[in-house]
Order: C-alpha cells, then sequence, then structure tokens
C-alpha cells in the first residue's frame, strides 16, 4: 500500500486540498482567524487552548498556501475559509482516562481534546480501545454491565461523569451513530421523528423536522415519497444515512461514529464522507476508522491508538500514542509507531 | 490418460458400498425405530381423536351450545361450561398477561443479573412453569380459604388457579420474545436520548408483542384444557345458570367431560365427546392463530 496521504485524490469536495496541511502550518503568528467556535462562545476552555485572538482574515490561509513549497500531500481537508486552529478547543476534553471493563483496563491514560466543528479521527490497530473511548464520550458505556471510567471526561467544560449529571442528557447533546446500520422497526418517519418524540423536544412542525434531518443526511431525495414505508426496506448505505439523520434530528453538539462506512460499498462510503463534510459546518463529528484513506479525506485531526502491554497484569490496554493535525500524522509523524501503522508495516 | 492420484470418479447417486453412510444396518435399525416409535404414538393419537369424533358427531349439534345439563342426555347440553370456559379463560388472561409481562420486562430489562436474589427468582420461574397442575388448584385453594371466601367454585378463584399455573409460561416466553430483540436497537435508541423506560416501552415493548401473543396464546390454550386445579376447588358440574360475573360460579368444558364421561348412560359418553370435540377445535383455532402471528408479524431482524 502506498502512502495514502500522496494518493488520495479530490474526490469529495472541490475546494482547495491542501488547506488543511497549511493552515496548521502558518497559525503560529497572530493567530489563524475566527473559528466557528469563537463565536459560539465555547472556547477557551482549557489551559491548551491558544485561543485565538479574533483576527478574521479569512483568505490569509489560502494565499499562504500558494507560497508554501514542495507540497504534496493532497488532503480534501476543509476549505480555506475555516482554517484549522492549531490547538482543539476541547468542546469535549478528556484527563487521564481509564476505562475498564470489569478488572480488565481497556484504555490507559488518555488525554485527548476535540474540536469544535473539527472532524477528529480515532485511528488504530483492532482491539486498542478506539471504539471503548468513544463510547465514553457521551456515556454509552453506562449500558455495557461492568464498564467504568475512571479520570475526567468534559463536555463544554463540565464532567460529564459528575453525579449530577443526567447521563441521557449527555447521549441526546452527544449522538452516536454505529458500525452496523442500526434502523427501528418503523417507518421512515418515525426512524426519524422517534428521537425528538422520546426527549420531548418542541417541534413546531415534525414533518419539517424530518424532512430537514434527511435533506441534512442528503437522503431526502430518495425517500421522499415513501416516508411510511419500513426503514427496513432500504439499502445499508441508504439505512446508515438514516441513521444520521435520526442523530441530527435531536440536534446534538457532536457526533460520534464508530466505523460508520465498514459495512458499506465505496459509493455509500463517498456519500457519507460527504455527508460529513457538509455536517461539520454545524456538528462537531469524532469518527472511528479503519480506513487510513478514509481518515485523510475526512478528518481535520487525527488520534492514533495502540494497544500495549500493561506492566502490571500484562493485559493489552490501550494508550494514545499521537495526536495532531492530520496532515502532520500521516506527513511527519513524530512517533515511529505511527508511521509504521500508517505506511502499512504495523496492524 | 491415467493420473497418479485415483480421485475414484463414481457417478454421484452410485453408491460405493450397499452400506454407506446412513444406511449401515445399525443406522438403519435406529431409524426403524425411531419411526416406530413416531408412528405408534401418532397411532393412538389418531385412534383417539378418531373415536372421538365417532362417539361425538352425532351430537355436535346447536343444543350442545343452547342446553343447560339435565338428567336425560337428550335435554342436556354444555350451554354453562363453554359459557363458563370463556369467563374464566378471559379472566385469566387478564389477570396473568400485564403481570406475566411486567415480571419478564423486570427480569430481563431491570433487573441486576449479577445479583444472587435475581438469579433465584430466575431459576425458580423456570421450574415453576414444571410443577404439575394440580398444585396451582391446592395453592388457590389455600388463598381462598386465607381469605376467607367461603364458595371458592367462583370464576376468580379459577382464574387465580389457572394463572397461576400459566404465569411462568407467560413470563418465560415473554423474555424470549424481550430478548429477541437485538441489543443494537437498544442502544440506537439510547443514544438518541431516550430513557431506559421509553427504550421498552416504544422499542423493546412493541418488537416483541408478536411474540408475546403467541405465548400467551399458547399457555391459554393450556388453560383451557384444565381440569385439575379447578377440581380442587370444588367445581360444580350441574349448573343450570349461565355464570355471568367474577363471583358467579362456574363449570368449564374440561371439567363437563370429566363429569359426563363418569356416567354409565352411553349418551353422556357421547355428549362428552362432542364437547371435547368442540375443545378440540378450539385448541387447534387457538394453536393456529399463535403460528399465524408468529409467522405474520414478528420482525425479522
Ligand atoms: N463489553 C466488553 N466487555 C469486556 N471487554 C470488552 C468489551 N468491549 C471491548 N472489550 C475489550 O476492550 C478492548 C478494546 O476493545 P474495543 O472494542 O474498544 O477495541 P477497538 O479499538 O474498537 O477495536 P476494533 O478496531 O476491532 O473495533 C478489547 O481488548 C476488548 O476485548
Ligand atoms: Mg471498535
Amino acid at each position: 500500500m502506498t502512502d495514502p496521504t500522496t494518493t488520495t485524490p479530490a474526490t469529495t469536495q472541490g475546494s482547495s486540498h491542501a488547506a488543511a496541511a497549511s493552515a496548521g502550518a502558518t497559525s503560529t503568528g497572530t493567530g489563524t482567524g475566527a473559528t466557528p467556535a469563537s463565536e459560539s462562545g465555547i472556547d477557551g476552555m482549557g489551559p491548551n487552548n491558544t485561543s485565538p485572538t479574533a483576527d478574521s482574515n479569512l483568505t490569509d490561509g489560502a494565499d499562504i498556501l500558494h507560497q508554501q513549497p514542495g507540497m504534496t500531500v493532497h488532503l480534501t481537508g476543509r476549505a480555506a475559509s475555516e482554517a484549522l486552529p492549531e490547538k482543539p478547543n476541547g468542546i469535549i476534553r478528556c484527563e487521564d482516562v481509564n476505562v475498564y471493563y470489569g478488572n480488565f483496563r481497556a484504555v490507559t491514560g488518555v488525554n485527548l481534546d476535540f474540536g469544535f466543528n473539527e472532524i477528529t479521527a480515532l485511528i488504530g490497530p483492532s482491539g486498542c480501545g478506539k471504539s471503548t473511548l468513544l463510547r465514553s464520550l457521551n456515556r454509552m458505556n453506562d449500558l455495557v454491565e461492568g464498564a467504568r471510567v475512571e479520570g475526567k471526561v468534559t463536555f463544554q467544560g463540565a464532567d460529564m461523569y459528575a453525579p449530577e449529571v443526567d447521563a441521557i442528557e449527555v447521549r441526546r447533546r452527544i449522538g452516536m451513530v454505529f458500525q452496523k446500520p442500526n434502523p427501528f422497526p418503523k417507518s421512515i418517519y418515525d426512524n426519524i421523528a422517534y428521537g425528538p418524540r422520546v426527549t420531548g423536544m418542541k417541534v413546531s412542525s415534525m414533518d419539517d423536522l424530518v424532512e430537514e434531518a434527511l435533506t441534512k443526511a442528503a437522503l431526502w431525495t430518495e425517500v421522499k415519497d415513501k416516508l411510511k414505508q419500513s426503514a427496513f426496506g432500504l439499502s445499508g448505505g441508504q439505512q446508515q444515512r438514516l441513521c444520521i439523520a435520526r442523530t441530527i434530528a435531536v440536534k446534538p453538539d457532536v457526533i460520534l461514529m464508530d466505523e460508520p462506512c465498514s459495512a458499506l460499498d465505496p459509493i455509500a462510503t463517498v456519500r457519507i464522507e460527504d455527508l460529513m463534510h457538509d455536517l461539520r459546518k454545524e456538528y462537531t463529528i469524532v469518527i472511528v476508522t479503519h480506513n487510513m484513506q478514509q481518515a485523510a479525506r475526512v478528518a481535520d485531526r487525527t488520534a492514533f491508538f495502540t494497544a500495549l502491554a500493561d506492566e502490571g497484569t500484562g493485559d493489552r490496554t490501550g494508550v494514545l500514542v499521537e495526536y495532531a493535525k492530520t496532515s502532520k500524522i500521516f506527513e511527519s509523524p513524530d512517533d515511529q509507531r505511527t508511521e509504521d501503522y500508517i505506511s502499512g508495516r504495523f496492524g | 490418460m491415467t493420473s497418479i492420484i485415483d480421485r475414484g470418479t463414481t457417478p454421484l447417486g452410485h453408491r460405493r458400498s450397499k452400506f454407506s453412510g446412513e444406511r449401515t444396518p445399525r443406522a438403519l435399525i435406529f431409524l426403524v425405530l425411531i419411526w416406530a416409535c413416531l408412528a405408534f404414538s401418532f397411532l393412538f393419537l389418531l385412534i383417539l381423536i378418531v373415536t372421538t369424533f365417532i362417539d361425538g358427531a352425532d351430537r355436535f349439534t346447536l343444543s350442545l351450545f343452547t342446553e343447560y345439563p339435565a338428567s336425560s342426555p337428550d335435554r342436556a347440553g354444555a350451554r354453562p361450561a363453554i359459557i363458563g370456559s370463556a369467563w374464566v379463560i378471559g379472566t385469566t388472561a387478564v389477570l396473568t398477561i400485564p403481570l406475566g409481562v411486567a415480571a419478564a420486562i423486570h427480569l430481563e430489562e431491570f433487573a441486576d443479573k449479577r445479583k444472587w436474589y435475581n438469579r433465584v427468582i430466575e431459576l425458580n420461574v423456570q421450574n415453576l412453569a414444571a410443577v404439575p397442575a394440580i398444585v396451582y388448584g391446592l395453592l388457590a385453594l389455600a388463598v381462598l380459604s386465607f381469605l376467607g371466601v367461603q364458595n371458592k367454585n367462583i370464576v376468580i378463584g379459577g382464574a387465580l388457579a389457572l394463572g397461576l399455573l400459566i404465569l411462568p409460561v407467560i413470563i418465560i416466553s415473554t423474555r424470549e420474545a424481550i430478548r429477541s430483540v437485538p441489543i443494537e436497537i437498544r442502544q440506537g435508541s439510547m443514544a438518541l436520548g431516550a430513557s431506559k423506560w421509553q427504550t421498552v416501552w416504544r422499542q423493546v415493548l412493541p418488537a416483541s408483542v408478536p411474540g408475546i401473543a403467541t405465548g400467551s396464546i399458547l399457555a391459554l390454550s393450556r388453560a383451557l384444557g384444565e381440569a385439575a386445579p379447578l377440581l380442587v376447588l370444588g367445581a360444580l358440574v350441574f349448573l343450570s345458570f349461565d355464570p355471568n360475573g367474577l363471583l358467579s360460579g362456574f363449570t368449564t368444558m374440561p371439567i363437563q367431560i370429566f363429569d359426563w364421561t363418569s356416567r354409565p348412560q352411553a349418551g353422556f359418553q357421547e355428549l362428552a365427546a362432542a364437547t371435547s370435540i368442540l375443545l378440540l377445535g378450539l385448541l387447534v383455532i387457538m394453536n393456529g392463530l399463535a403460528i399465524f402471528i408468529r409467522n405474520r408479524f414478528q420482525t425479522r431482524w
């Protein structure tokens, strides 16, 4: 397998590909510009947030791009107008997170910040705890018998495992799309309407909400004539987009996706990736993927995990090896293990 | 052209030996034995059904449904027994199904399976399903005596005995139906911000309704054919009124059949056979309905 970052064609978005790579590299100066986060007022939450001053020269990144010599990475990242801040602002933050299943520690010592309106990819070999970590980001792990989270996971600065926090509210704000499409045995319409109904959302017109969610999930034109039909009649790719639409309908802030394309064909995969690009404008996305190309194509930042043998017990436990902008992870990772994994020599 | 490796190219369908695979003498003998067992039991069933039909066909008339028991077989019918069966089974269903479903939901979705007392309950539910029916009659008798009920042969008493009898069956079949709903559906619901209770009520339960209905109908059809627990309660056999309420005295079809078969007159034997035909027909219909519901409405995940 060749280095995916240099071969990835600009399949999805027509905008300038190298923006993601360059924007970060040039942002050490006076600040790369206004991120959507600074407009929404939830930035500046952590000490490692560089807090770019609101200098909103939005074309800045794109201009410098052309002066960058020898740029070979073709990442179809974000458009130049949405320059990526140097550090993620941490809408969700993990501090020294350990996750246990009974006595087995599946994930050890993870410190990780996720940026608002960014797509973050979690990659790593099978069994290194990516799904485990992902599920602990919206307390889905509560549903697994014996699962336990140590350390601190915050959402918009608030500890989501604090006793006064309602796990149901956490899951409403942080939605999840699963590996296998899991539509409910109901009509397409009712699949979408289910979330707003159970969460008691004030909806002026459910029909409009259903249409909006399906449109955002790029499914509306395909299903608008059969909303009352069973969701089981859809293809796998359509079902997965239905599940995304269902998640969008409750208007979460963050969408977690655990290998959302692993059951889909390449065309359906491209559609979902396109969709993620569109969704990033309004949502924060965290995606687990085994597909390097996919991480390179969609993610702004990438976190590489691996499994290490625990000194004490000898059990294999997942650790975070490296977390950086996707361009850096795929071009010049700091850690040898990352490079080995990316280039297919490991895992 | 010859090959070093002889694949022995026997054409399909051509047996290499007279006794290959399933056709060894031992396998054949075993097969014949199994068939003999099946044929034997089937034969008895057939004889039973055929003789019942021959005996009862002449008496399977409208008067069976309209007449009250009488001292002469020519004037007698099973009207109170038919109505009584309907009352008792209806009451049993109303009492038992909600209770059994609720118990199953608790055990499957909410009870912490690591706790020892929940495991004890689980084990006991399984065991209760195997307890002889008459024991439940005795239990109902004891409960009614404890409550100070004088006349224990009342509809609600019979429903209590039959309800206790089929409760474990309903719990077990409901649990199976609930368990067949994939975990992904629950996760999908919870991930949207639904509570556990909403998930159970709006996803798990609707998806298990066909399974619950099937199990409940089969359980009720068992209750419909039971006589023993009701006899313990002191069942009436000579009712000259229609059972008309929960506290009304009653008799049921199996009890009526039981009573008529113990009489010497041939006419009563024929009446018993005719009532048996009715009972058999009802059971076949109920079982058919259960199968229909399962095949027609069961979600295929
Ligand atoms: N419900 C569970 N109970 C006990 N152990 C679990 C459970 N789920 C996962 N594990 C263990 O935790 C470790 C991490 O699993 P996890 O599913 O998070 O890995 P992953 O990185 O998502 O792997 P994959 O890429 O194959 O999906 C594994 O060793 C796994 O056996
Ligand atoms: Mg996984």
